[in-house]
Order: structure tokens, then C-alpha cells, then sequence
């Protein structure tokens, strides 16, 4: 709230999304006179950057807040605080009138492909809304623009005609694909695009997403909770754990050598398609649930689960710091001067007899 | 030669550039309905029943208003005096009054409906897709409005119209806008309950993440998602309007006689139905007709417009 107006409207900046100290806390209201006892912390403090062109991978459970943060860039929920700029301009202070042509460069693909298609309307219609708003198109052209849309993601001009529910997950999330991309944006955030998809048709969908950014330049957030997809199409990968970010650093650093001990268990649980090395990876198994985004835990927000956490962790809140450009928030790394601290592992993965 | 390039299928295997023609389906909503046979009855009923009504004076040769001479004081048995389905208690050919009660009745019910709909639709998608103090605000006003007993205030209402001037436009008119304004209250519930669960749904917020505004969001993508219930509502209601007028003119403020409704001819119907039981009888042959007709046009039409259903 008052960080909110301090923030400056402009921002001089090389990065097309620079999103700084960003909060999102959603009231929780009770009782006959619907008062105030206490805030969903769904985003608590989270900076980071896109670089155009790039594509930052951004990972977390359920309930850590990556979703939140996509609604927040495209202002489909109003932020508590912080700032988050697009071309040096911050969404959060925009008007009516700047919001609605932020929406013609940011642009969002949902998850569920089911959910997000008005059953009401024909893929044309769909597909076309865009252009008639922002006014891209008229009359025959706007035809033509649907069937040149749709032959992009991999469909035919035909299937303007047809309803959503005639279609399949991974085609309707190619109709998804090309809605957001009627309005030529240059940067789209991508939630969970794949989640709801069968696993053989995820890969076609990544794939069509990167054809599409080398395409067209485009620039992506790529929020999912699957590491091997975010490690295929990211440049950069952030982690985030209740509303915070843990780490984040380029895609090979990261996945060479995860800091945080939260990436590392994540990172273990990775299975490797190879029986024989499957056999031997080491996982570590936290202890517990993710813990409430109401009530976080002090210090650290991963104690209550870290394998290595100390006295420090509990009352102090690490620093989100860079060791030459790989950002992490955690004590035990800040000791080791931004080494990998050892975790021992909690079990080798399976025992799978080797034939 | 010709062979060869007929196997091949124009533009198949070349990148196609622009527009392409395909035939669009306009028909679709159509087709669907003229294939649900009890919708295709039902609008076909209804089309009888308004021609009826629309060409009474050429459909009968007897004067609606008019007593026949031969009446003796009680009303006159089917087929007697060419009276073929008989008279009512004062000697009126009965046939001729259904035909021009049709006109008032079935008037009555697709203006008091539309009315209804209009009103309630407009208050309940006010409050559901804002929510909050506005759907507070507008629900409590709704629950005021179901608290009102409509018989009462409209024996009132028509006794007061009535009373200051005796024409029959103004009383048909004063019915009309009441059944109206008084029955908007389900239609609204409705549209409030379908609103608030469909403006959570992911494909509000992709409208809303590619630019729409309120009214576009509300008009394009949520009210078509809300028809069903809408069309169930307004077709169960054409029947409880021309049934409601049928109260009225039991207790006398309905339709003022001579002019015939069917509602009145019921009510008027009713002393003599042990001895003249066809003078009750047709009249609410018609009413039933049209409620379960307008009921299986709903029904089509509920089917037609979604697409989910084939």
C-alpha cells in the first residue's frame, strides 16, 4: 500500500520485466461483521527480471504463489505493494486506459484448457475477439487473420467453424496459444501451459511455444511445477517456496549445482529414464507439508523442513543474494560463500534389479 | 495427364496464405431444433394457436360479444344452433371467444414475460457479476419483492386503473406491466446464482486478460453460458401469467368483460360446470395446450443454442 506510491511510475531499465519487491496478500474476512483477521500471503516479496527474448522458467509447489505472480504482471489482480515494470513502465500504477494497452503486449496463456475457452463461442470467435478489441483487424481481414492464427499453432482454418468442446486438451490449448498470440505481443506469461495436458502431447506444445518465441521474439514466463519441462524451455529458472523466492539462477547452473537446499530435494526427486542410474539416484525427502501462506514460518520459510536448518534460520529472514549472478536466499549458502551446502540423502530412490 | 492432377487435392500439401472459404454452419441452431420433434410440435402448436388468434374474425362467423337469440338462460349444448363446441352461461359461441381470448391471452403472457426476463436478467447479472454490496443491495431488494403477495397488490392496482378510466387498453396494460414487474424476482436469482459461478471460470478471466471490458464480458461470454435456465424459467412462466389472469378475472379485475380471455371464460365457467362442464373445459384445453407447448420450445431451444449438446 504505501510501497505502492512510493514506487517511481517509471523506471530506467534494460530488461523488458523488471518486477521488484512485489506483494500480494489477500484479506481473509470472518465473522458477522466480516472482520479482518488475517492475509493469504500469496506473493511476499519477490524481484526478479526477463530480459527480452528470454524465457524465465518459474517453479514451485501448489500454493507457492507462481500463478499469483502472472496475474499480478497482467493486472488481473490488483497488487498489495512493490512494483513490476514493462518497458520501463509499472504496471501496478497503470490507468484504465494504459492497462487495456499493456493487454495488446502481455499477454497469458491458462492452464486448463478446458476452463479457458468460452464453450459459447466458435474458435473463430475465439480467436478473433482480440483482433476486435484492440481493433486489428475488420471485416474480411479478420477472417483471414484467425485462419493465418490458426495454421501458426498447427491447426486448420477450418476448425474456425467448429465449438471448443470438439477438440482435444493439447489442440485446445494450441487455440489457447493462438488468442493470446492475435494481439502480436512481446511477452506472454505462460501458466502451467502443459499441466493439464497428457504427457505425449506436452512435448508438442513446449516445442510449438519455442518455434513461436523464435518466430516472433517473444518473451516468456513460464510458470509449472514440472522441472524437467521448465529445465527444456528456460534460460533462467526461479524457485519459489510461499510466496518467496528461494533461487534463481541460469537453467545450467541451476540444474548443475542447486544451492538451496529446497532445489536440491526438488531436483532429486527428478526420476532419470534409465533403470540403472534410476537405481542409484540419492533422493532427499522432506519432512511435512508445505506450510500456510497465512501464518508462514518466521526466519526462513523453509526451516521447518530444511535437512540442515540452525539456529539462524528460525529467527532471521535470508537475503536474496547473487554469488556471480545465481541469486539465493539461504544462511547456510551466505556461510559457505555461495557454495552448494552437503545434504545427506534420505533414501536411494528404488532398488530396481538390474537385468 | 488429367488424371494425375486430380489426385492430388488442391492445396493440401502448399502453404496456404489468408483466407479460406468454408461453409459456416449458420443453420446449426436451426437444424438442432427442427430435429427435437417435441420442440418442433410445440412451435408448431403455437404458430396454429397465433395464426387462430390473429385470423379469428375469418375463422368464425359469429360475433364474439354477441348473445344468441336462441340462448334460453342456459348456456347452449355443443352443436346446438351451429355452436359447435356450445356457448357460455350468457349464450356467446364459444369457439369465436377462445379464438379472440387467444389474441388477449396469449399477448398478455409474451409481454408480461418479456418483461420479466428483460428485468430480471438485467438485476440478477448486475449482482452476480459484481458481487459484494451491489449483489447485497440488489438480493435484498429481490427478497423484498418475493415478500409481496401479487394477488392482493394486483386486485389493488387493476381495482384502482379500473376505477379512474374504463378503457380496456389501459386495464390490459396496467396488467401486463404489473405481472411483470412483480415476477422478475426468479428469472433474477437465477442469472445471479449461473453469474456468480461462471465469472470465476478461467475463460472470464482469458476475456478479461485479452482486453474486454465489463459489458463485453458480461454480454458475450457470460450471458449466452447462462440461457438455460433463463429459457426454462420464461416458458414455465408464459403459463403462470395467463393462469394469474385467469385469478384475476375470477375475482373480477382481470380482462374487463365482454372482452374475452380465456382466464375469464374459466372463471366465468365456473358456476354452471356441473351442467355446462365444455364451457370450463376448452378454455383450459387452451391454456394447457400453450403452457405444455411453450414448455417443449423451451426445451428445444435450451438444446439448440448450446453446442455442447449435438
Amino acid at each position: 500500500m504505501s510501497v505502492l506510491q512510493e514506487a517511481p511510475v517509471t523506471e530506467p531499465t534494460t530488461d523488458l520485466v523488471a518486477v521488484q519487491d512485489l506483494y500480494k496478500y489477500f484479506p481473509i474476512h470472518a465473522g458477522l461483521l466480516s472482520r479482518h483477521i488475517g492475509d493469504v500471503r500469496a506473493v511476499d516479496g519477490v524481484d526478479f527480471s526477463i530480459a527480452a527474448g528470454e524465457t524465465l522458467g518459474l517453479v514451485g509447489e501448489s500454493g507457492s504463489g507462481k500463478t499469483t505472480v502472472g496475474r499480478l504482471l497482467l493486472r488481473l489482480l490488483p497488487a498489495t505493494s512493490g512494483a513490476a515494470y514493462f518497458e520501463g513502465q509499472n504496471i501496478l500504477k497503470m490507468t484504465r486506459a494504459q492497462v487495456r494497452r499493456l493487454r495488446k503486449d502481455i499477454q497469458i496463456i491458462f492452464q486448463d484448457p478446458y476452463a479457458s475457452l468460452n464453450p459459447r463461442m466458435t474458435v473463430g470467435d475465439i480467436i478473433a475477439e482480440p483482433l476486435h478489441i484492440h481493433k486489428l483487424a475488420r471485416g474480411k481481414d479478420v477472417d483471414a487473420k484467425v485462419h493465418d492464427l490458426l495454421r501458426t499453432v498447427g491447426l486448420s482454418a477450418y476448425h474456425a467453424n467448429r465449438y471448443p468442446h470438439e477438440f482435444s486438451g493439447g489442440q485446445r490449448q494450441r487455440i489457447g496459444v493462438a488468442r493470446a498470440l492475435a494481439v502480436s505481443p512481446k511477452f506472454i506469461v505462460a501458466d502451467e501451459p502443459v499441466s493439464a495436458l497428457d504427457v505425449s502431447i506436452q512435448a508438442q506444445v513446449v516445442n510449438l511455444l519455442q518455434d513461436l518465441q523464435d518466430q516472433f521474439g517473444l518473451t516468456y514466463l513460464f510458470i509449472a511445477h514440472d522441472l524437467s519441462v521448465v529445465r527444456h524451455i528456460s534460460d533462467r529458472v526461479a524457485v519459489m517456496y510461499v510466496g518467496k523466492l528461494m533461487e534463481l539462477a541460469d537453467r545450467e547452473e541451476l540444474y548443475r549445482q542447486p544451492l538451496h537446499p529446497y532445489t536440491q530435494s526438488l531436483l532429486s526427486a527428478i526420476p532419470i529414464p534409465d533403470p540403472r542410474v534410476e537405481g542409484r539416484r540419492e533422493r532427499i525427502i522432506l519432512q511435512g507439508d508445505i506450510p500456510s501462506p497465512v501464518n508462514p514460518p518466521s526466519g526462513c520459510r523453509f526451516h521447518t523442513r530444511c535437512p540442515i536448518a540452525f539456529e539462524r534460520c528460525i529467527t532471521e529472514v535470508p537475503e536474496f543474494k547473487s554469488y556471480d549472478g545465481h541469486y539465493v536466499a539461504c544462511h547456510a549458502v551466505e556461510q559457505l560463500g555461495g557454495k552448494q551446502p552437503e545434504i545427506r540423502p534420505t533414501t536411494k530412490a528404488r532398488t530396481v534389479p538390474v537385468a | 495427364m488429367a488424371g494425375i492432377t486430380q489426385t492430388i487435392p488442391s492445396g493440401a500439401l502448399l502453404p496456404v496464405q489468408g483466407v479460406e472459404e468454408y461453409p459456416q454452419d449458420r443453420h446449426q441452431t436451426w437444424r438442432k431444433f427442427s430435429r427435437h420433434r417435441l420442440a418442433l410440435s410445440g412451435a408448431i402448436v403455437l404458430l396454429l394457436l397465433v395464426f387462430g388468434a390473429t385470423a379469428a374474425p375469418w375463422l368464425s362467423h359469429f360475433d364474439p360479444n354477441a348473445i344468441d337469440t336462441q340462448w334460453s338462460g342456459t348456456p347452449l349444448a355443443p352443436g346446438a344452433f351451429g355452436h359447435w363446441i356450445g356457448t357460455d352461461e350468457i349464450g356467446r359461441d364459444l369457439y369465436t371467444r377462445l379464438l379472440f381470448g387467444a389474441r388477449i391471452s396469449l399477448t398478455l403472457a409474451v409481454f408480461a414475460v418479456v418483461i420479466e426476463v428483460v428485468l430480471g436478467t438485467l438485476i440478477g447479472a448486475v449482482a452476480g457479476y459484481y458481487g459484494g454490496k451491489i449483489d447485497g443491495a440488489l438480493m435484498r431488494l429481490t427478497d423484498t419483492f418475493l415478500s409481496i403477495p401479487l394477488l392482493p397488490l394486483l386486485l389493488v392496482i387493476t381495482g384502482i386503473v379500473a376505477a379512474s378510466s374504463s378503457k380496456a387498453a389501459l386495464n390490459f396494460a396496467s396488467i401486463v406491466l404489473i405481472i411483470g414487474l412483480l415476477s422478475w424476482m426468479n428469472v433474477a436469482r437465477l442469472v445471479r446464482g449461473s453469474f456468480l459461478s461462471l465469472r470465476e471460470k478461467e475463460f472470464c478471466e482469458a476475456a478479461r486478460a485479452i482486453g474486454s471490458n465489463d459489458s463485453r464480458i458480461v454480454i458475450r461470454h457470460l450471458l449466452p453460458n447462462a440461457v438455460a435456465p433463463i429459457v426454462v424459467q420464461a416458458t414455465l412462466d408464459v403459463g403462470n401469467v395467463i393462469l394469474l389472469e385467469s385469478a384475476l378475472s375470477y375475482l373480477g379485475f382481470g380482462i374487463q368483460p365482454p372482452t374475452a380471455s380465456w382466464g375469464s371464460m374459466l372463471a366465468n365457467a365456473q358456476e354452471n360446470i356441473t351442467i355446462a362442464p365444455w364451457a370450463a373445459i376448452y378454455p383450459g384445453l387452451c391454456i394447457f395446450i400453450t403452457v405444455l407447448a411453450v414448455n417443449y420450445m423451451g426445451d428445444g431451444l435450451r438444446d439448440a443454442l448450446d453446442p455442447n449438446v449435438q
